[in-house]
């Protein structure tokens, strides 16, 4: 096995998305039997490369890649991952694809059985083959002894720990005789922390055997425990790529993270006092699917805006979607002094609690009527704003001319581009949809405002926008803010606090002037403890 | 505690054959009918009812939910009847010409819907019961119309007086209980048609092998998760077009196995309730529109018919009147449907909040 020509070659590959670029120039080998530790924020461009690397439709319907992908010396263009898969990858995704109601063994050779012929065959082909059960397990145990775990074969998936079922897709990637490259995508996101080492152990064991291995973690201690070798992706390009040996996870997070540019503190220099605590959040639990929070406790001040950040899928977004009753959630949060009901939204609107959702068109809009209807909509429902009383309150009409009032009052003051307050919203672009989000909230006039992901999918001109407009708020009318976004540099430009969620649970709350190491070694789920006692000091 | 927790778990899983074993036990006394009458009765109708109901199996296994298109097979059978009455071809030959006929017609037709209910998926159930709804106005059109007219029909007895068109009611004189008088055994007070018995076995096997084969674990596997099935290289929309043609050719023969024991047929009505009847039996045996066993079919058919016997006796000394038993008939026969429906939807969702349950915090 030629350990010196390289198994796998990236070559200057770039890729844009509607002029979008999401990887720019990217290069890196890899040797048969080396596992290349791939580390990266959200966004920076790993699963783009993986989905590049696998063949994935969607790149080719996008206007395909620049830079070439070599195997074994020899370009390869795959157009479908079967290519890939015959091309010797195999690929373990974040999200199990076993089927449940199928055993270990059934799903290792998935589509690859074991069969016998019968005399159908000459007729209807080869599917109405009978299937060879014992050659079945006996190639099933093949591939988990190759893993070097204990599995039972014949236990269906659906009764298994999340542990076992990671380690029954692996072995059905590795079942295949051709596989040489094998991909891990978060492979231990599931997983607690001894089983997390048991697959680590066992990718070890397969390393030895030749396999190549592409280990895309946030962990970052795993990494460094794995790892032959760090490529660090940020902002799509390749910013590191060095051997594992010597590198701390301190290193790994601050290239992670790092920006050439610095952030301009909107606040700098400026004096902040806050009121009481008045939102206090105890053991809270929403389960919310893809941002599950598990146990989180913390406590907002009157008068402040307090970020929260942390990787996709953390549960940074379940916060404020189960504090406001969008999905079943448990614990207690008192606001004011009082216990906040939870699965109510319309009592916690009543409150004096608001809410501009991340999902801007699903929940924050009613994207067929006018621009009216949509910033009056929740004060008129919850407050009773902008209804006339008719017949001695028998009746109430809406309060048209107060809308537009409301309406046009806003569209001065956010700016928001549109032909009239009777535009549909729908027809707006996507900065000034947010603003008509924002405006809804705002004409609640709530004394706490949830903000989720402010300036996802918008421009950036827009973005600063819409953070100058939070900030004012904040100040000219004392709202306090709780804005939850993935990027961190928006929390620091305008947060007095940040709080870094992982696993469900707050890793840490430190000042928005903490280094970016400490954030990155927060969202990697580092030293949480460590930085837990930072947070309170 | 946990004990507790099992029995109740048994019965959610199976209320709806709780119930109506209760109700039918309910019924049997005031019917005045023997028990002898009523397994001579069962004897029967399992012989006519069992294949139809079988015919569910396959696309229940391809996770596309219960096959109310299985009517389309029903109308290819019917055709191939008429055609072997109009030809003469009487006994089991008939039945043989009948199913010959029946075959590429089903295929067809199994085909059609497949691909139609692959444009449809998640919606399989209603879209089948609706494109039966369509066919049967092709159907109609043929053999009022056509038959006679443009195709040919040699005897006159089976045309409408007009010239063209099949009469409203078919007499099927010639194979009448053929298959079932093939092979008779007397057991006791019992006759028993061990022919048609053997063919249910037949089918039995056949469903068990399949089982076995590279296109059942297939079909198994499409019928558990589509998108992963997809992406381990099965070719989904071909598997589940496989499973409602088989559904479909086996709904065709078992329609002529219906009709045989029947004697007779409604040209314009036969299978008009042949899925309902076929799909009702099924629940009432305890299947789901997920899962489905052979043990469901033959409980269900059991079960569903004994209702059947004795609902108009027991409504007629009751309350004189039969028509009070009838009106039990169909409505517990829509009422078995809803109710399973209702509850397989119930306990998806219990089963759902089962499995989240570990993320829900300890606060709960």
């Amino acid at each position: 096995m030629g350990q010196d020509s390289p198994l796998l070659s990236i070559e200057h590959v770039s890729k844009e998305f509607y002029g979008n670029v999401v990887l720019h120039d990217v290069s890196f080998d890899l040797k048969a039997g080396e596992i290349l530790g791939l580390v990266g924020e959200n966004g920076a461009g790993k699963t783009t490369l993986m989905r590049i690397l696998f063949g994935m439709p969607v790149i080719a319907e996008t206007g395909g890649y620049k830079g070439r992908v070599l195997i074994d010396g020899a370009e390869v263009r795959f157009s479908s991952p079967f290519d890939a898969l015959d091309a010797g990858i195999g690929m373990v995704h974040q999200e199990f694809s076993l089927i449940p109601g199928f055993s270990t063994t059934e799903n290792i050779v998935l589509n690859r059985e074991s069969m016998r012929p019968t005399f159908l065959n000459e007729v209807f082909g080869d599917r109405m083959s009978v299937l060879d059960r014992p050659d079945m397990r006996r190639r099933a145990e093949g591939a988990i002894a190759k893993l070097g775990v204990k599995l039972d074969p014949d236990m269906l998936v659906s009764e298994m720990p999340v542990g076992h079922k990671q380690f029954t897709e692996i072995a059905r990637e590795i079942n295949r005789e051709k596989t040489r490259v094998l991909v891990l995508d978060e492979p231990t996101a599931v997983l607690t922390e001894s089983e997390a080492e048991v697959l680590l152990v066992a990718l070890r064991n397969l390393a030895k055997q030749g396999i190549a291995i592409i280990f895309i973690s946030h962990r970052l201690h795993e990494v460094v425990a794995v790892a032959d070798r760090i490529v660090v992706l940020r902002d799509g390009v390749a910013v590191k790529d060095t051997p594992a040996s010597g590198v701390s996870v301190r290193d790994i997070a601050s290239w992670m993270v790092g920006r050439s540019v610095q952030t301009d503190r909107v606040t700098e220099g400026e004096e902040r006092s806050f009121g009481e605590e008045f939102l206090i959040v105890e053991h809270l639990w929403v389960d919310m699917p893809g941002e599950t929070v598990r146990d989180v406790n913390l406590s907002v001040r009157k008068g402040e805006i307090f970020g929260i950040g942390g990787l996709a899928g953390q549960g940074k977004l379940g916060i404020p979607n189960g504090i406001m009753g969008l999905f079943p959630a448990g614990g207690s949060v008192s606001f004011h002094g009082k216990e906040a009901p939870l699965n109510d939204p319309r009592r916690v609107l009543e409150m004096g609690m608001a809410f501009v959702s991340e999902d801007r068109r699903g929940v924050g809009l009613l994207l067929d009527e006018s621009l009216e209807w949509n910033i009056a909509f929740t004060a008129m429902q919850i407050q009773g704003g902008y209804l006339k009383p008719l017949l001695g309150g028998l009746l109430k009409l809406r309060d048209e001319a107060g809308m537009r009032k409301l309406t046009e009052e806003y569209v001065a003051t956010l700016d928001i581009k549109c032909t009239s307050p009777a535009q549909k919203a729908k027809e707006l672009s996507g900065g000034n949809q947010q603003k008509v989000c924002l405006a809804k909230a705002f004409a609640l006039k709530p004394d706490l405002l949830f903000v989720s992901e402010p300036t996802r999918g918008i421009d950036v001109g827009a973005k600063k926008l819409v953070l100058d407009t939070l900030h004012k708020y904040n100040r000219d009318y004392g709202t306090t803010i709780v804005m939850v976004s993935s990027e961190l540099e928006e929390l620091r430009s305008i947060c007095d606090r940040i709080a870094i969620v992982d696993e469900g649970r707050i890793a840490g709350i430190l000042p928005p002037s903490a280094e970016l190491a400490e954030f990155g070694l927060l969202m990697s789920g580092e030293k949480a403890e460590e930085a837990k006692e930072a947070g309170r000091a | 505690m946990s004990g507790k927790k099992s029995l109740g778990r048994f019965f959610t899983e199976n209320a709806v054959v709780i119930i109506f074993l209760l109700i039918t036990i309910a019924a049997i006394p005031p019917s005045g009918f023997s028990i002898q009458y009523i397994v001579q009765e069962m004897i029967t109708r399992l012989g006519r009812n069992s294949f139809l109901v079988l015919a569910l199996l396959l696309p229940i296994y391809a996770g596309m939910g219960l096959n109310f298109g299985m009517t389309l097979g029903a109308m290819s059978g019917q055709i191939g009847l008429i055609l072997a009455i109009n030809f003469n071809v009487t006994g089991v030959e008939g039945l043989v010409f009948a199913a010959l006929v029946g075959t590429p017609i089903s295929v067809l037709m199994g085909y059609v819907c497949g691909a139609v209910l692959n444009k449809a998926k998640g919606r399989e159930m209603v879209t089948g019961y609706i494109l039966a709804f369509f066919i049967n106005g092709i159907y109609q059109f043929l053999v009022l119309y056509m038959m006679g007219s443009v195709i040919p029909i040699r005897s006159p007895a089976i045309l409408l007086s007009r010239g063209y068109g099949i009469r409203n009611t078919l007499n099927l004189e010639g194979v009448r209980q053929s298959l079932d008088n093939a092979l008779l055994l007397r057991l006791g007070p019992f006759t028993v048609p061990i022919a048609t018995a053997l063919v249910i076995v037949a089918l039995c096997v056949f469903v068990v092998w399949f089982k076995k084969t590279k296109l059942g674990q297939d079909m198994r596997a499409v019928g558990h998760d589509m998108a992963v099935a997809e992406a381990a290289g099965v070719p989904v929309d071909r598997t589940r077009i496989i499973a409602i043609i088989i559904s479909t050719v086996l709904a065709c023969y078992g329609q002529i196995i219906f009709l045989q024991n029947m004697g007779n047929m409604a040209t314009y009505n036969a299978h008009d309730q042949t899925s309902f009847f076929a799909v009702a039996a099924i629940l009432v045996g305890g299947a789901s529109v997920k899962k489905a066993t052979i043990p469901n079919v033959f409980i269900g058919v059991i079960l569903l018919h004994v209702l059947f016997v004795v609902t108009p006796r027991a409504g007629q000394n009751l309350f004189g009147s039969a028509m009070i038993g009838e009106y039990f008939r169909q409505f517990i026969g829509y009422g078995v449907i809803a109710l399973s429906l209702v509850l397989y939807a119930w306990r998806a969702r219990k089963d759902a909040a089962r499995a989240r349950e570990g993320l829900r915090g300890a606060a709960a």
